[in-house]
């Protein structure tokens, strides 16, 4: 298949994508349109995610972190002075937040600044160590986030949280930064950069041996990875309008981190399958917490009945199928091509 | 500060130390032959602080049986936990292991939430364990003062298995060469479920004090205590049980004398214990008591 046609196929999927998008806004009921902005949320940060988990095998637990960051900052840039006047009601906001603001698009832009900034000083201690130090130090950097968040009285207005957003993000927002997050890491992936994080993955003493630093090849992944997800909390800030420290725990890196390993560690398709399926799975679920009547029975719904099933899932996959939905594979239309003219052949008498 | 003040928040320390040092034994046994986090490790002591509390109440035992019995079943849970959701992946890669393991701890929290459910519940603290001393200006919960001494009391057993038994010759052996320990003809799957045992049953221990000292117990109250006492067991040098122990004891004496001298830090108080392990991890990844890596 030749580029050109894949071009055009590319462009001919995405158009079709954004035509479904643009039914859903004009057509599709107000709950349909949240699921399919959480949807896109989810892609943005489970594909950045991935890179670092998947790709460069480091097992990173601190997204929380970098999300709370993004949507804090997101927020603080966004919202008029007056609407902070209102919402630090304990302390006053500090000088430069309580008179700044500024238009939604570079609130998104700073959100992932300051993300990746912040990943970039603490990928310092973070990238000395590797496998289970690795995961403790980056929940530790999560759990510090939100502490600061809580105490912070002054810049973050602590517990009480921000109230009162504008609800900027809507599908195009959304699906725009997860095609564009899906589009830029993808050509890392494929770039000479990419391979040597797999070739890190693999072997890291190999990879050294062969000329690649690990150091700086993990710290772009890192940066990259933090940067998407400040964008994308930026955006969950001003989809769900109401941000609190309690938002951003360990168990929103708990979900991402199913999404990935449903959707095969490494592969950026599997982790777009398991955004899709996490977000549609979570609300589908919702029956389970949902008393229900079946003939003159009534079984009583039980809360918190989802997060063991989601827990349930996790382990069961990890023992039984530990490649996940695509195992390391990603979609390409060359695959898909070769698969239609299979089955045409079974189609055809010989 | 005043002298006795100081002393109280020594007292305090040590017996909060001593609560970190038992679990954290749990953490370095398990990392030392398996090299993995048992991130569930935890929430044995939530398992433990609702068993024990059950006897009591259900089952109306006298505390000197239930809290036992809790502490057994909570080791043979450690043993279940092994079996069920690590011994499948012994050949796999670390990070299904480690994922496997946090996948373990909130399947453990959310279904103590549903079975029991999120209300914190008080904890019934035997007489025994809950009068006050009064010396001078010192008030002193009595039990306090038993914590640490239960906890040399279980650490003088421990060492006793580990360094004068068979099957703890046969443990220090798996960690320090897992494949060569099996070639010499030992049963390493007995020897995991040992140390699941041991690990778990001291992490009870200390899940039972725990709730005695803050008896709201709640199926979220091991994640904390957990990751703490997993940071003591790295400033003592992982692997390393003595390690572990003076490690529990120095980060409860560090956590108590900031926030006593430092009132103003105390909202901060559950980033400390990071901002300790991320030093320690840069100057001196081994710990105090462990050995240098030979790259």
């Amino acid at each position: 298949m030749s580029e050109k046609l894949k071009f055009w196929l590319n462009v001919a999927s995405l158009v079709l994508l954004f035509g479904v998008l643009f039914l859903f806004s004009r057509y599709g009921s107000g709950y349909q349109i949240r699921i399919l902005n959480n949807i896109a949320i989810f892609i943005t940060l489970a594909v950045s995610y991935n890179l670092v988990n998947g790709v460069c095998g480091l097992l990173h637990l601190g997204p929380n972190g970098f999300i709370a960051i993004g949507a804090y900052t997101s927020a603080l840039l966004s919202m008029t002075p007056a609407e902070k006047q209102l919402n630090f009601i304990i302390e006053h906001a500090i000088w430069p937040i309580n008179v700044i603001q500024v238009p939604f698009v570079v609130s998104l832009i700073a959100a992932g600044v300051a993300a990746a900034s912040v990943a970039f000083l603490i990928s310092f201690p973070v990238l000395r160590v590797r496998g289970d130090y690795l995961a403790i130090v980056t929940l530790g950097f999560g759990e510090v986030i939100r502490v600061l968040c809580n105490a912070a009285q002054s810049v973050t207005n602590g517990p009480l949280g921000l109230k009162g957003l504008q609800a900027h993000t809507n599908l195009w927002w959304s699906w725009g930064v997860a095609t564009l997050a899906v589009a830029a890491i993808q050509r890392l992936i494929n770039s000479n950069y990419g391979l040597a994080m797999k070739a890190i993955r693999e072997d890291e003493t190999a990879a050294r041996a062969m000329g690649v630093d690990p150091f700086q090849r993990l710290m772009l992944a890192f940066l990259i990875s933090a940067f998407f997800s400040g964008i994308a909390g930026g955006l969950l800030a001003h989809l769900i309008t109401t941000i609190s420290p309690g938002l951003f725990t360990f168990l929103l890196t708990f979900n991402l981190l199913i999404m990935i390993v449903v959707g095969g560690l490494g592969s950026t398709t599997g982790s777009i399958i398991g955004a899709v399926l996490f977000a549609w799975g979570g609300e589908a679920l919702r029956i389970v917490e949902r008393p229900m009547e079946i003939g003159p029975f009534t079984i009583p719904g039980i809360p918190g009945m989802r997060m063991v099933i989601f827990s349930l899932i996790l382990m069961l996959v990890i023992l039984f199928v530990r490649k996940g939905i695509m195992g390391r594979s990603e979609f390409s239309w060359d695959a898909l091509a070769s698969k239609f003219a299979g089955w045409r052949r079974t189609q055809t008498p010989p | 500060m005043s002298l006795t003040l100081f002393l109280q928040q020594l007292i305090n320390g040590v017996s909060l130390g001593s609560l970190y040092a038992l679990i954290a034994i749990g953490y370095t046994m398990v990392y030392g032959i398996l090299r993995l986090i048992n991130f569930a490790h935890g929430d044995l002591l939530m398992v433990a602080a609702y068993a024990g509390m059950y006897g009591v109440l259900l089952f109306s035992l006298p505390w000197f049986i239930s809290f036992p019995l809790a502490v057994m079943a909570t080791g043979a849970l450690g043993i279940l936990l092994d079996r069920a959701a690590y011994k499948p992946l012994r050949q796999a890669p670390r990070i299904s292991l480690l994922i496997s393991a946090i996948g373990a701890s909130f399947l453990m929290e959310n279904l103590a939430l549903v079975l029991i459910g999120g209300v914190p519940k008080p904890f019934p603290r035997p007489d025994f364990f809950g009068y006050v001393i009064k010396a001078g200006d010192l008030h002193i919960l009595v039990l306090t003062i038993y914590s640490p001494i239960i906890t040399l009391l279980l650490v003088l057993g421990l060492l006793y298995i580990v360094f004068k038994t068979k099957a703890g010759k046969a443990m220090r052996a798996a960690s320090l060469d897992f494949e060569a320990t099996r070639l010499m003809g030992i049963n390493l799957d007995r020897i995991i479920a040992l140390t699941f045992l041991i690990g778990s049953s001291l992490a009870a221990a200390s899940g039972i004090m725990w709730a005695m000292k803050y008896p709201q117990i709640n199926p979220f109250m091991g994640v904390i205590p957990g990751f703490k006492a997993f940071i003591a067991a790295v400033i003592g040098g992982i692997g390393n049980i003595v390690g572990a122990v003076l490690g529990g004891f120095l980060l409860g004496l560090c956590e108590i004398l900031i926030v006593a001298l430092l009132p103003d830090l105390a909202e901060y108080r559950d980033a400390f214990a990071f901002l300790i392990l991320i030093g320690v991890l840069l100057f001196r990844p081994t710990g105090i008591m462990g050995e240098p890596i030979i790259q």
